[in-house]
């Protein structure tokens, strides 16, 4: 209860502050927001940025979408690059918390793949909202000491065997589109919610708990207290290369929800040019190997990056293997009415496993 | 008679102002005016940010009363509030007791800090540790698993009782300060009175003892009872699937879906409730202390 209060006078605060702090900031600074431990705040990608250009790198992060619109909307000014999953930048755009970027100052844009490139995702009116960084699935992942051999199915996560040993991410849309996937639908047009509903309300009691950061994800495989859960390709490969867990990834026959993640500069930043320095440094092959060979991550969109790789690398052998691009679904943008019904769902069916 | 009082507290008042002014203007600088903006924006379609259209609607509490996933939330949550409570009661009360009539001197005060010592830790440390304590494999599965001959499974975590637990070690505290201050306050000679005229410990105890420091009872449950009704920070951590209640589903309107208006709307329905609860509840009481 003390919570909200107090959320709602420290954003009205922030915003009377920054509005006075903004016109003091550095003008040398570049104020990145981005998920935690996501590529953009690596120690070392930052000193080498930060020797390259001069520029400074301020990271911020946030814990869901919704809250990197909510810091978009009520930090006005303070930010000049985030990084926004290509399915909201439409939302970013029509709210106007960004604005369009001018490519041509960006060396590394022509090696994007075009196809990403050119996603009406990104493109509006002509111009460009967003610039593709890097592509992944919403997969399953196992703790490898609980398999033998990893399974091949979407339905392992409804196996009796993994009662109380399942994990899922507290999200709405998340969990409808995996439970689209399950009940064979296409995730950007689901025709029978109450099969969805139905594949998810089975799936409840085999649920250990809920996960909302890599953080949780990669403990409870730490402590070994769960077998099967959804997650991130990226993340997976993280947990397995950075954080030396039993970790790895399962694309299942059924399907996967793949996303495509990229880079747009807020609307009012006051260092567009540190902006466009600092995405152009991400997109560029020489970071990207670095950081699957140091830390792990998802695809890149920049072809030259992704064949930059070993052959028999993750990334660019299975990742990229036609055989997988049948598979998965690029999620689309989601209106308000469908997020608000997805909402409802998950709300319902977390209150009723009491 | 009454007249001179009124007089006397009027004049009294002009030289008290410099000292409750500090006071007041905090009230209102960090909770009236907050609250106020609250209050409006629960009555709002939209919030005006970044141009924005919006109007008033009452849609926000309509929402409460339309759905039976709130009044389901908000039952589990105030039934969390009493169990809560309840524990309270059981832990605190004989602990406040025995540190206000048994220990003296240096002993008291040892224990005290140890009462004391949840409120300077911060809280989410003190869940955390709280997870790691009741895990399956975790500090208490090992320990217990170590001493008992045969092998149990202890696994909380998670769990409804795995919110209570953390809940109770959070609060407790306030049981016990409220408590410990009105048994101080009781007079020893009362107790032996009352013992010397042929009461047994027990009668001692009820019709002496808890009646005399109800106040401190009821100060301490109603301390512990509203904050628990809408918390979320426990119940998101340590009870996983189990953990959604009242608090967590405004918390996910304010950090998740970015729904204020709705989020402020289901925080005064608790706020009326809660009241209200209160309200019903201290006529009883009151004739109880």
């Amino acid at each position: 209860m003390r919570m909200p209060r107090l959320t709602a006078f420290l954003t009205a605060t922030a915003v009377v502050v920054s509005a006075f702090t903004l016109s003091a900031q550095a003008a040398e600074e570049v104020h990145v927001l981005n998920w935690k431990g996501y590529g953009a705040d690596e120690p070392w990608a930052v000193a080498n940025f930060e020797k390259a250009t001069g520029f400074k790198v301020v990271n911020d992060f946030f814990n869901s979408e919704q809250e990197m619109l909510t810091k978009l909307r009520t930090n006005p000014g303070l930010y000049d690059v985030v990084m926004i999953n290509a399915a909201f930048n439409d939302q970013a755009m029509a709210g106007k918390l960004i604005q369009p970027i001018d490519v041509s100052k960006l060396s590394n844009y022509a090696d994007v793949s075009k196809d990403k490139a050119g996603s009406p995702m990104l493109n509006h009116d002509g111009k460009v909202y967003g610039v593709p960084w890097v592509w992944g699935l919403t997969a399953l992942a196992i703790n490898e000491k609980s398999f033998d051999k990893p399974p091949t199915s979407i339905a392992e996560m409804w196996d009796p065997a993994h009662k109380g040993r399942v994990i899922i991410r507290d999200d709405a849309v998340e969990a409808v589109q995996f439970g689209a996937i399950a009940s064979g639908q296409n995730i950007n047009d689901i025709k029978d919610m109450d099969a969805v509903k139905a594949k998810l309300t089975s799936l409840m009691p085999q649920i250990k708990t809920f996960w909302s950061s890599e953080n949780d994800w990669n403990q409870m495989v730490a402590s070994n207290q769960i077998d099967i859960g959804t997650y991130w390709s990226g993340s997976a490969d993280r947990a397995k290369t950075h954080f030396k867990l039993p970790v790895s990834l399962v694309i299942p026959q059924e399907g996967a929800v793949a996303w495509l993640d990229a880079f747009s500069i807020p609307a009012g930043s006051k260092n567009v040019a540190g902006a466009e320095a600092f995405i152009n440094y991400m997109i560029d092959p020489k970071f990207y190997v670095e950081w699957v060979t140091k830390v792990g991550a998802p695809v890149s969109a920049n072809t030259k990056a992704v064949a930059a790789l070993p052959a028999d690398a993750f990334n660019r052998k299975v990742m990229g293997s036609p055989e997988v691009a049948k598979r998965i679904q690029f999620q689309a943008p989601i209106t308000d009415e469908q997020r608000e019904k997805y909402l409802a769902l998950w709300q319902e069916l977390k209150v009723n496993v009491k | 008679m009454g007249d001179q009082l009124a007089t006397g507290s009027r004049r009294g008042l002009k030289p008290a102002l410099p000292l409750l002014l500090p006071a007041y203007l905090w009230l209102t600088v960090a909770i009236f005016l907050p609250l106020s903006a609250m209050v409006f924006f629960s009555f709002m379609t939209d919030l005006p940010l970044a141009g924005k259209e919006w109007a008033f609607t009452l849609g926000n509490y309509a929402a409460f009363f339309s759905q039976s996933l709130y009044s389901t939330l908000l039952l589990a949550s105030l039934r969390l509030g009493l169990e809560v409570t309840l524990w309270c009661v059981v832990v605190g009360y004989p602990a406040a007791y025995v540190l206000a009539k048994v220990l003296k001197g240096r002993s008291r005060e040892a224990i005290f800090l140890l009462v004391i010592l949840p409120f300077w830790s911060n809280g989410l440390v003190r869940i955390f540790s709280w997870a790691m304590v009741l895990r399956e494999g975790g500090i208490l599965d090992t320990a217990l698993n170590a001493v008992l001959p045969f092998k149990i499974n202890i696994d909380l975590m998670y769990s409804y009782p795995a919110v209570i637990i953390g809940l109770v070690h959070s609060y407790v505290p306030y049981m016990v300060l409220t408590c410990y201050l009105t048994l101080q306050a009781i007079d020893d000679s009362l107790l032996e009175a009352g013992r010397s005229l042929g009461a047994s410990r027990l009668q001692v105890l009820k019709r002496v003892i808890i009646p005399l420091s109800m106040p401190g009872l009821i100060a301490g449950a109603a301390l512990i009872f509203v904050p628990v009704v809408g918390s979320f920070m426990e119940p998101r951590i340590l009870g996983g699937r189990t953990g959604t209640f009242y608090g967590t589903v405004i918390e996910d309107q304010f950090v998740a879906v970015f729904n204020w208006p709705l989020g402020a709307a289901l925080s005064f329905i608790l706020l009326a409730v809660v009241l209200i609860i209160l309200a019903l509840a201290a006529p009883v009481l009151r004739r109880a202390g």
